[in-house]
C-alpha cells in the first residue's frame, strides 16, 4: 500500500512531505509507521533518520498510532486568554485522557496545536479538518457527543 | 582564490580572505573568541549562541561561527553585555544538564565544563530542569546519555555529512529536542557502524564508548587467567601527550613497560599480525591481479568500513578482501599458536586489544570471529580506557624505563607500523606485493602518492611483469561512498574497476584518527600522529612484512604458507548483507573457504 501511495509522486525529496500526508491519511490509525518510513527512504533515497527527523519536527505527523478522530486545540495565547485551559480540562474530563492519548474505544486522540488563524473566534479546536470556534465548555459536550453519535 | 578584506577584531587590523567566517579569521590569528558548539573541522550548526560578538552597525550581536567577514568590518569580542550573554547561555545549558562532572567519562575534557568554568558560571543560579531519559545502552560500542547532550549537533554533522552512515539524527523541537536515532530504536537497531566519530566530536560525556575496564582488570588480577595484550600500530602515537609528551611521541617501548607493570601476562604487539595481514591479503592480490580478475581487491582491516559495507554495498562484499584484521588475526593466534607454542590450555587465556577504535568492540562480539574454538578477542579497550587504566595504575608514564616486549607476535616491520595511517596498509602492501609479482625488491619503498590527508588519494606503481598498478585511497566513510559508487558505477558500465586496489578506513585521516583516540582528536593531531608513524618506519630496521622474522617463522613452525588451508581456516572470514533500517544481518553474501 506505502509502495503505491509513493508512486503517486515524482521521487524526488520535495515530496516528502506530501507522501507523508497522504500516507497518513490512508492509514486507518492516522500514523506513520516503521515500515512506511522505509518504503518511503527506499524510494525518495532520503535516509531513514532524515525523514523521521521530519516527521517528529511537524505536530501534523504522529509515529504513533491514533484514534479515528483527531482533536487539536490550539494552545497559542490569544485562545489561551479567551479560556483554552478550561476547554481542555473539559476535553480531558470527557475523553478520559491526557494530551497526546487515544481514547480507549480508539474514537479520538486528544491534541495540542499552534494557531490555526481564527483567532477572531478564539478560542478555536480542530477535529480531523473542521475548525469549531466560540468554543464553551456546553459546546465541546455538544460536539463530541455529536460526533460518538455519528461513529 | 577569494580576495582579501580588511578587519578589525578587538582593535587588531587583520588582512584575511573574504570566504571566511569571523571565527575562522580569528582562530587564524591567535584571537579567541569562546565557543561550544563550533568544532574548527565540522561545518557550523549555529546551536549554541557562545560565539555571538559585537558588530559595527549591527544593533544585536551576532554568531562569530556563521557570520562571514566584510570589508570594513569591526569586531568586538568581549564586553559587558556578551559575558552576560555567554553566561546565561552556560547557565541556561547546565539548567537541562545532568551535571555529575566527577564521575563523567569526559571530566577534564569536557568543553561545557571548561566553558563554565572559564565564564565563572554558578552551575546553581538556575534550578535544574532536566526531566532525566533513558541512556543508551544497546551498542556493543557508543553509548548514548541524553542527560549529558548539549544537542550542539556535532554527532548529528559527524555521522550524516561526514561519514555518511545515517544513525543520528534531530527528533522533535523546543525543549523536547533531542538527538536520537530513527524512531528512539537505539545504536544497536539503527544503521550505525559503530565508528565513534560522535564520540571524539561530541563536547561533553553524552556520546562515549562501552567501557570495558572492569571485565579486563577482574582478567587481569585472576590468577587462573593468561591474560594477552596487543596494541594496535596507532595507539604508539597517542599516549604521550596525556602526561606532558609532545604530540605524535613514538613511545611504543614505554607502553609496553606500562602494559606490563599493570599486570598484563605476555605483552605483544598488533603490528605483527598488521604484516602477516599483508602476506594474507598481498597474496590474495596478487592472485587476482595474475588472473586478470576486473573486480578490485579492497582491504578490509577497518570494522567500521566493513558494517557500512555490509550495510550499503553488500554487492561489493566480494571484492572485499577476505583476510581478517590484524586485530582478529592476532586474537585467533593468540588461542592456536601461541598457546601451543607455550603450552598453555587456551580456555585459559584472556586476549585484549588496545584499539583506536570503537568499532573494534563490535568486531570482537562477530559470532564467526571464532575460529580459535572460543571468542577470538575477548576485550578491546579504546586509547581513552587504557589512558584512564594507566592513570588508574599510578603510573608515571612519561618517565618509565622502556621495556622491550614479550617475543613470537610482537617483531613488527616499518610497513606494520604505517598502517595506523590512512594510505599504510596500500604502502605496505605494495611493498610486499611488487616483490611477489616480480621477485624482486621493491627499492624506494615510500610511496608518497598514497600518503597525506587528501580525502581520496589516487595512485599508479609501474609493476614490471605486470604493468600499471593503479590504487585508490579513501578515508572517512564519505570518501569511501565516493570510491565505492564509482566502483560500482564502473563494474555496471564496462565491466570493470577504476582501480585494482583500494584501501579504505572508516575513519577521517585512518586509525590514527579513530573514534577510540583521546579526546581533542582533530585533524591537525591526527596528521601530526600520522606523521610520527611514518618517522618510525624510517627509522625501524626492516621495512617490509615479508622480511619480518616473526611472520616467517609463524608460517615455517606453524601456518606452511600464506593463504593455506590453515591460514584461510585462521585468518579468513565471511560477509553479510545487513538491513539499511536497523543494521541487522539479512543473509550471508560470502562465504569461507575450507
Amino acid at each position: 500500500m506505502y509502495k503505491e501511495i509513493c508512486a503517486k509522486y515524482a521521487p524526488t525529496k520535495d515530496n516528502l512531505i506530501y507522501i507523508l500526508h497522504d500516507i497518513q491519511d490512508s492509514h486507518p490509525q492516522h500514523y506513520l509507521s516503521a515500515e512506511a518510513v522505509t518504503t518511503i527512504s527506499d524510494y525518495l533515497k532520503v535516509p531513514e533518520n532524515h525523514i523521521y527527523g521530519v516527521i517528529t519536527f511537524y505536530s501534523m505527523y504522529s509515529t504513533s498510532p491514533r484514534g479515528k478522530n483527531i482533536i487539536r486545540l490550539c494552545e497559542s495565547p490569544p485562545c489561551y486568554i479567551k479560556g483554552s485551559d478550561n476547554i481542555l480540562r473539559k476535553l480531558k474530563t470527557i475523553l478520559g485522557v491526557e494530551v497526546g492519548q487515544t481514547t480507549k474505544d480508539e474514537k479520538f486522540t486528544l491534541e495540542l496545536c499552534a494557531c490555526l488563524g481564527v483567532c477572531g473566534n478564539a478560542p478555536v479546536m480542530m477535529i480531523n479538518d473542521d475548525v469549531y470556534g466560540d468554543l464553551s465548555e456546553e459546546k465541546v459536550e455538544e460536539i463530541i457527543d455529536k460526533i460518538r453519535g455519528r461513529n | 582564490m577569494a580576495k582579501n578584506v580588511n578587519v578589525w577584531i578587538d582593535g587588531h587590523h587583520l588582512e584575511v580572505p573574504e570566504d571566511l567566517t569571523i571565527i575562522e579569521a580569528a582562530d587564524k590569528h591567535g584571537i579567541y573568541v569562546p565557543r561550544l558548539c563550533y568544532h574548527p573541522d565540522l561545518p557550523p550548526t549555529a546551536n549554541c549562541g557562545v560565539c555571538v560578538v559585537e558588530l559595527s552597525g549591527s544593533p544585536v550581536p551576532k554568531r562569530a561561527c556563521c557570520t562571514p567577514v566584510a570589508e570594513g568590518m569591526k569586531v568586538t569580542t568581549n564586553s559587558k553585555n556578551l559575558r552576560a550573554y555567554r553566561k546565561t547561555l552556560i547557565e541556561m545549558i547546565l539548567s537541562n544538564h545532568e551535571v555529575v562532572c566527577p564521575s563523567c567519562t569526559a571530566n577534564n575534557k569536557c568543553e561545557l565544563q571548561t566553558l563554565a568554568n572559564n565564564l565563572g558560571v554558578d552551575p546553581d543560579a538556575l534550578p535544574n530542569i532536566l526531566v532525566k531519559k533513558e541512556t543508551d545502552y544497546s551498542s556493543p560500542s557508543v553509548i548514548r546519555d541524553p542527560n549529558k547532550c548539549i544537542a550542539c549537533g556535532r554527532c548529528i554533522t559527524v555521522c550524516n555529512d561526514v561519514q555518511t552512515v545515517y544513525a543520528l539524527t534531530n527528533s522533535d523541537r523546543g525543549i523536547g529536542a533531542e538527538v536520537t536515532t530513527a524512531f528512539g530504536m537505539g545504536m544497536a537497531q539503527s544503521p550505525c557502524v559503530n565508528c565513534g566519530q560522535c564520540t571524539v566530536y561530541c563536547p561533553t560525556g553524552a556520546l562515549r564508548e562501552r567501557n570495558e575496564l572492569d571485565d579486563v582488570w577482574d582478567a587481569i588480577l585472576d590468577p587462573e587467567k593468561h591474560v594477552i595484550v596487543q596494541e594496535a600500530p596507532s595507539i604508539r602515537v597517542s599516549l604521550g601527550e596525556e602526561f606532558g609528551m609532545p604530540l605524535g611521541s613514538v613511545t611504543a617501548k614505554k607502553m609496553y613497560a606500562a602494559l606490563r607493570k599493570i599486570g598484563f601476562d605476555s605483552v605483544m604487539d598488533t603490528n605483527f599480525t598488521a604484516d602477516l595481514t599483508i602476506m594474507e591479503e598481498g597474496t590474495e592480490c596478487v592472485a587476482k591481479l595474475k588472473a586478470g580478475e576486473k573486480r578490485p581487491l579492497i582491504t578490509s582491516c577497518s570494522p567500521g568500513w566493513i558494517k557500512f559495507m555490509e550495510t550499503y554495498y553488500p554487492d561489493l562484499a566480494d571484492c572485499v578482501s577476505t583476510a581478517k584484521s590484524p586485530m582478529s588475526m592476532f586474537g585467533v593466534l593468540s588461542k592456536t599458536y601461541y598457546a601451543q607454542e607455550h603450552g598453555i590450555d587456551p580456555e585459559k587465556i584472556v586476549s585484549v586489544a588496545i584499539m583506536p577504535c570503537t568499532a573494534k568492540k563490535f568486531e570482537a562480539r562477530r559470532p564467526e570471529l571464532s575460529d580459535s574454538g572460543f571468542q577470538d578477542t575477548d576485550y578491546v579497550l579504546t586509547t581513552r580506557e587504557f589512558l584512564r587504566m594507566i592513570k588508574e595504575a599510578g603510573i608515571d608514564f612519561a618517565n618509565i624505563a622502556e621495556e622491550e616486549p614479550d617475543e613470537g607476535m610482537s617483531f613488527y616491520s616499518g610497513a606494520g607500523t604505517i598502517f595506523g595511517a590512512t594510505g599504510g596498509v596500500m604502502e605496505a602492501a605494495i611493498r610486499s606485493a611488487y616483490t611477489l609479482v616480480t621477485g624482486e625488491e621493491l627499492e624506494n619503498v615510500e610511496i608518497l602518492g598514497v600518503r597525506g590527508l587528501e580525502g581520496v588519494k589516487e595512485a599508479s606503481v609501474n609493476v614490471p611483469g605486470f604493468g600499471d598498478l593503479k590504487v585508490a585511497v579513501a578515508h572517512g566513510l564519505g570518501n569511501a561512498r565516493k570510491v565505492m559508487d564509482r566502483v560500482r558505477e564502473g563494474l555496471k558500465t564496462n565491466g570493470e574497476s577504476p582501480w585494482h586496489f583500494i584501501e579504505i578506513m572508516a575513519c577521517p585521516g585512518g586509525c590514527v584518527g579513530g573514534g577510540g583516540q583521546p579526546y581533542g582528536n582533530d585533524i591537525a593531531s591526527r596528521a601530526r600522529r600520522g606523521l610520527a608513524l611514518y618517522e618510525e618506519d624510517r627509522s625501524l630496521p626492516v621495512r617490509k612484512s615479508h622480511q619480518n622474522p616473526e611472520v616467517q617463522k609463524i608460517y615455517e613452525r606453524f601456518l606452511g604458507a600464506p593463504n593455506s588451508p590453515l591460514a584461510q581456516k585462521l585468518l579468513h572470514t565471511y560477509y553479510f548483507r545487513r538491513s539499511i533500517s536497523n543494521g541487522q544481518v539479512v543473509e550471508e553474501v560470502t562465504h569461507k573457504h575450507h
